[in-house]
């Protein structure tokens, strides 16, 4: 599995664990993940860590019937994207919510969670997901 | 600039096709291919190769090599062009490339993959890489459900609706009907796929295209010598690539893959000929919404009205604009490295009148167009008579 490498998990600790993305200074533009380049300024840009808000609300979901591997327990589940409160978007599971509630519009909050748990040996992966407010 | 033109095509069947291996797959149609073009197969001076994910479906990477050296090919430069489901397109675009340069006079072009081998979990782990793995898969977001995720924003803002999707894929099977290649052949009624079940909703397990083994080779030349060569060679009158967005949350909006837009508009242009021209189509329904959004974006339909132009069957055979004689990568199969090559090959069928019971009536100019992703690649060629 590509990600059965320890750091994979931990480089991406700002981003999934603590919602930390960055901003450029230059153009101002907001970022989730944190993008290595600023696409709007390239090598003009100079881009800083920007913690995300932890609220936003639903701009498009899906309900997963068949999943990946390692989501084998988890189906089904709400898939959403979500526009955090800053305009940027992010996708990520809505979970702990009644399904009439998963909808376009509805304001979502993140929560901590278990993403997937791909091998009995490997690393159970840890982050964000969201759930109705 | 020179001018490239398709001499010769060769398919294999499309489905599950567990007594071949992807060689013999390869071998296969580019037999076919050169047997079309009527060549000896000295000619060919280079080898273009599109396959998305051998090293995973099957452990073996090095595809272009591979496919050289099992057509008798060597010791020719042959390379692998790999951009998730539009592959076979980058291929067969960098190979006109080769051929404009003066570089080459005779390419061959294939698109292979072979993805039965591996179960679908796996499959579907390794078509996720074609989005943003980091981001997307990881999250437990599939094809499928970036493709709801579209369809569900589309269904939102224009009114496109579930049963509208489901035309699409009730028109595609009947095309596929008439194609001796396709996976399927299988008609299904609009309940069948309303009632096929949801993989991720708002898509259905019929709005979603299968898994699928296959290979596709066209035989490009540079225009003046492919006269030469055959009676009637397919001119590629207008090339567009465009890149966009690895991921869904880094688009404008999700009604649109504005790479699309921009890859269509610089084909026009290069043809000098506009959407209105066009008589023929394969565009790249992956899922049956991607099929809607597709013939918005090329200009065929304006933004929001691809699934009611749907409903009024004016996509059909027998419509304004047949989309997807050939069945498209709905019924025709999803092989994906092979797609892009293998719409190459329905629309040469096209325009020279060898479509049989798919043929569309003095079709002269046709249109492709390939996504690779989620719309991060496309892909789209026009075509007509040399």
């Amino acid at each position: 599995m590509v990600d059965a490498a320890v750091p994979i998990h931990w480089r991406r600790f700002d981003e999934r664990y603590r919602l930390i993305g960055n901003k450029c200074v230059t153009c101002s533009g907001s970022y989730f993940p944190a993008r290595p380049v600023c696409p709007n300024c390239r090598s003009k840009g100079k881009l800083e860590k920007e913690q995300m808000p932890f609220t936003g609300k639903i701009y498009s979901y899906s309900e997963v019937l068949v999943g990946p591997i390692g989501f084998e327990f988890e189906t089904p589940y709400h898939i959403a994207i979500i526009e955090l409160d800053n305009k940027v978007k992010i996708l990520a599971q809505v979970v702990d919510s009644e399904k009439e509630k998963v909808k376009i519009g509805t304001k979502v909050k993140k929560v901590f969670r278990k993403i997937s748990d791909r091998d009995e040996e490997g690393i159970i992966a840890y982050g964000y997901k969201f759930k109705v407010q | 600039m020179r001018s490239v033109s398709i001499v010769g095509v060769g398919l294999t069947k499309f489905g599950e096709i567990w007594d071949k291996s992807l060689r013999e797959l390869v071998a296969e149609a580019g037999l076919k291919a050169v047997a079309d073009s009527g060549i000896g197969g000295k000619e060919i001076e280079a080898v273009y190769g599109g396959t998305m994910a051998s090293g995973r479906l099957i452990g073996q990477e090095h595809i272009g090599a591979l496919i050289a050296d099992q057509l008798g090919l060597n010791p020719l430069p042959a390379h692998r062009m790999e951009a998730a489901c539009a592959s076979g397109s980058v291929a067969l675009r960098n190979a006109m490339m080769a051929i404009e340069s003066g570089e080459h006079d005779v390419v061959a072009v294939g698109g292979v993959e072979k993805m039965t081998e591996v179960d679908t979990a796996e499959v579907g782990f390794a078509l996720g890489g074609a989005g943003d793995q980091e981001t997307e898969l990881f999250h437990g977001a599939t094809f499928p459900a970036l493709y709801a995720l579209m369809a569900r924003r589309h269904m939102e803002e224009f009114g496109t609706t579930e049963e509208q999707m489901a035309q699409v894929a009730v028109k595609n099977h009947k095309n596929g009907m008439n194609n001796p290649y396709a996976q399927f052949h299988k008609e299904f009624t609009l309940e069948q796929v309303m009632n096929s079940g949801y993989v991720a909703s708002p898509l259905k397990l019929l709005d979603c295209s299968p898994i699928t083994d296959g290979a596709a080779v066209v035989i490009i030349a540079e225009t003046e010598k492919a006269k030469k060569m055959v009676e009637q060679p397919i001119e590629i009158i207008g090339s567009g690539q465009a890149s966009g967005s690895i991921a869904l949350t880094g688009r404008e909006n999700l009604t649109e893959i504005k790479a699309t837009t921009i890859a269509a508009q610089k084909a026009f242009e290069q043809a000098k000929i506009g959407v209105k021209d066009v008589n023929v189509a394969e565009v790249h329904d992956c899922f049956t919404i991607a099929e809607i959004m597709a013939i918005e974006d090329l200009g065929f339909f304006k933004k929001g009205e691809g699934g009611k132009a749907v409903e009024q069957g004016k996509t059909a055979m027998d419509g304004e604009i047949p989309i997807n004689t050939s069945g498209g990568l709905k019924a025709k199969g999803h092989p994906v490295g092979a797609t892009g090559v293998a719409q190459a090959v329905e629309i040469v069928q096209q325009l020279q009148g060898k479509a049989e019971k798919r043929q569309v009536k003095e079709a002269e100019i046709g249109l492709t167009h390939n996504v690779g992703g989620s719309g991060a690649t496309v892909v789209v060629n026009l075509y007509k008579k040399a």
